[in-house]
């Protein structure tokens, strides 16, 4: 599997992350201040977390723009692997990323990383532009929802460290099950047409996808 | 509140959590979803995956000024949300189908129209997709209800078929279904259920065989296709 790549893929055109430390350096260091006077927080690069927060909470343009740099690339080659056309594309990033800028509010990183919810974004506009489709979802405020009798703070994944769990997990994962995983997420064919397509038998398609989901469950909850 | 015993299964929760499911299909996911809070938790990890793989994607460099434009729309976006109209008001009475499936059917599914298909049992098309826009997909959501006690006959058929209890419930061999569990069969499997006393509503979506992906376990194949 191709390694992580953090920051050396930066548009040209979007500020790099040090430039939004540097105009973003105050707010920062009053934050960490806030919190913990030792804290190197405000020091460290802010996290796309920090700068999808900064974005929903205080419209913040900068961190906008950072979080451009890093993801508008990368869902560009999400769309691409789920069949946009290349010009189509670029009109769907930037949609995708307004729906960013739009519902940033509505990010907790409590519940999900910056990467997690963006993610949910941009399959959510690919089934609407491309598919043409609804995307049926539940509403967690509906009277109607059966709630979760364990929704505490047990069940928050502690975002910021299961993510960077995960992120090793997916690096260790087994070529073959890392492929299938791929697959599984960024082609839109079934899994009977994987398995004729690798020459694999479906059942083996379909223990690789359960071996590979379930190193990255342990690792989401810190299992291993 | 009693949780669902009978779910989805991880093949077509991970279809779901990936955007893959035509939109019949993913109702009724979202249907058991909205009443099974283990499912929602299994949901919620695959898509950390989801946001785990994106953010490793070897990137594509967008259109030169491609960050300006977007830029230059923030205004324009804001200001055509600055005043988010009103939630819908929530019923006084807690509705019988939950989101997203009252949005598609109403909060009980009265208001569809209902034909009756053998004596004890109706059927009303629940409208998924406006014309043009299931693309092409053979999937089919209906919402079903049977009489109690009311045997179905025995059948097989070509394709498969998802049903998720509303109300009632019905059993069979593999056991009782009541509210919110989910039952997925194929044409391999030749049974009889039958409606509890009370009777049973179900929604029911029937897909062909190849639209359908991660189409894992052998669980039963309950009522009618048609
Ligand atoms: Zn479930």
């Amino acid at each position: 599997m191709r390694p992580i790549e953090r920051e050396a893929t930066q548009a040209p055109d979007a500020p790099t992350l040090r430039q939004v430390r540097l105009v973003r350096g105050g707010v920062f260091a009053f934050n960490a201040g806030m919190s913990d006077p030792a804290s190197p927080a405000a020091d460290a690069a802010p996290s796309m977390d920090d700068l999808l927060v900064s974005v929903g909470r205080d419209r913040d343009r900068v961190a906008f723009a950072a979080l451009f740099g890093h993801f508008a690339p990368r869902l560009k080659a999400y769309l691409r692997r789920l069949g946009a056309d290349p010009v189509g594309c670029e009109e769907l990033v930037q949609e995708a990323m307004l729906m960013v800028w739009r519902r940033a509010d509505s990010f907790d990183p409590r519940q999900a990383s910056a990467s997690t919810w963006i993610f949910t974004i941009a399959r959510n506009k690919r089934v609407d532009s491309l598919r043409r489709e609804h995307r049926p979802e539940i509403d967690p405020d509906d009277p109607a929802l059966v709630p979760d009798p364990a929704e505490a703070a047990d069940r928050m994944i502690e975002a910021a460290q299961s993510t960077a769990r995960l992120r090793d997990a997916l690096r260790t994962l087994p070529p073959e099950q890392a492929e299938l995983l791929h697959l599984a997420y960024f082609e839109d064919k079934p899994h009977s047409v994987i398995a004729v397509e690798r020459g694999l038998p479906l059942g083996t398609v379909k223990s690789r996808l359960r071996l590979a989901m379930d190193r990255l469950r342990k690792a989401l909850r810190d299992e291993q | 509140m009693t949780l669902p015993r009978h779910h989805p299964g991880e093949a077509l929760l991970l279809d779901y959590a990936s955007g893959l499911l035509a939109e019949p299909v993913a109702l009724a996911i979202a249907t058991h979803l909205a009443c099974c809070p283990a499912c929602r938790h299994a949901v919620a990890e695959m898509e950390a995956v989801g946001g785990a793989l994106l953010d490793g994607l070897e990137p594509e460099p967008v259109a030169p000024g491609s960050l300006e434009a977007v830029m230059a729309r923030l205004d324009r976006v804001d200001a055509r949300f600055a005043a988010p109209p009103a939630r819908p008001s929530r019923p006084a009475a807690t509705p019988l189908f939950p989101e997203p499936l009252r949005r598609y059917a109403g909060a009980d599914g009265r208001t569809l129209r209902w034909t009756p298909m053998v004596p004890g049992m109706s059927c009303a098309v629940v409208p998924v997709g406006g014309a043009g826009r299931s693309g092409g997909t053979a999937a089919k959501a209906r919402l079903m209800r049977m009489r109690g006690n009311l045997p179905m006959p025995r059948h097989t058929h070509a394709g498969v078929e998802i049903t998720v209890v509303l109300d009632g419930g019905f059993r069979d061999e593999l056991g009782a279904f009541a509210r919110g569990d989910l039952s997925f069969g194929d044409a391999s499997i030749d049974h009889q259920p039958v409606a509890d006393p009370e009777g049973c509503l179900c929604l029911s979506v029937t897909v062909g065989p190849l639209r359908l992906t991660g189409a894992v376990g052998r669980f039963l194949n309950p009522f009618l296709s048609f």
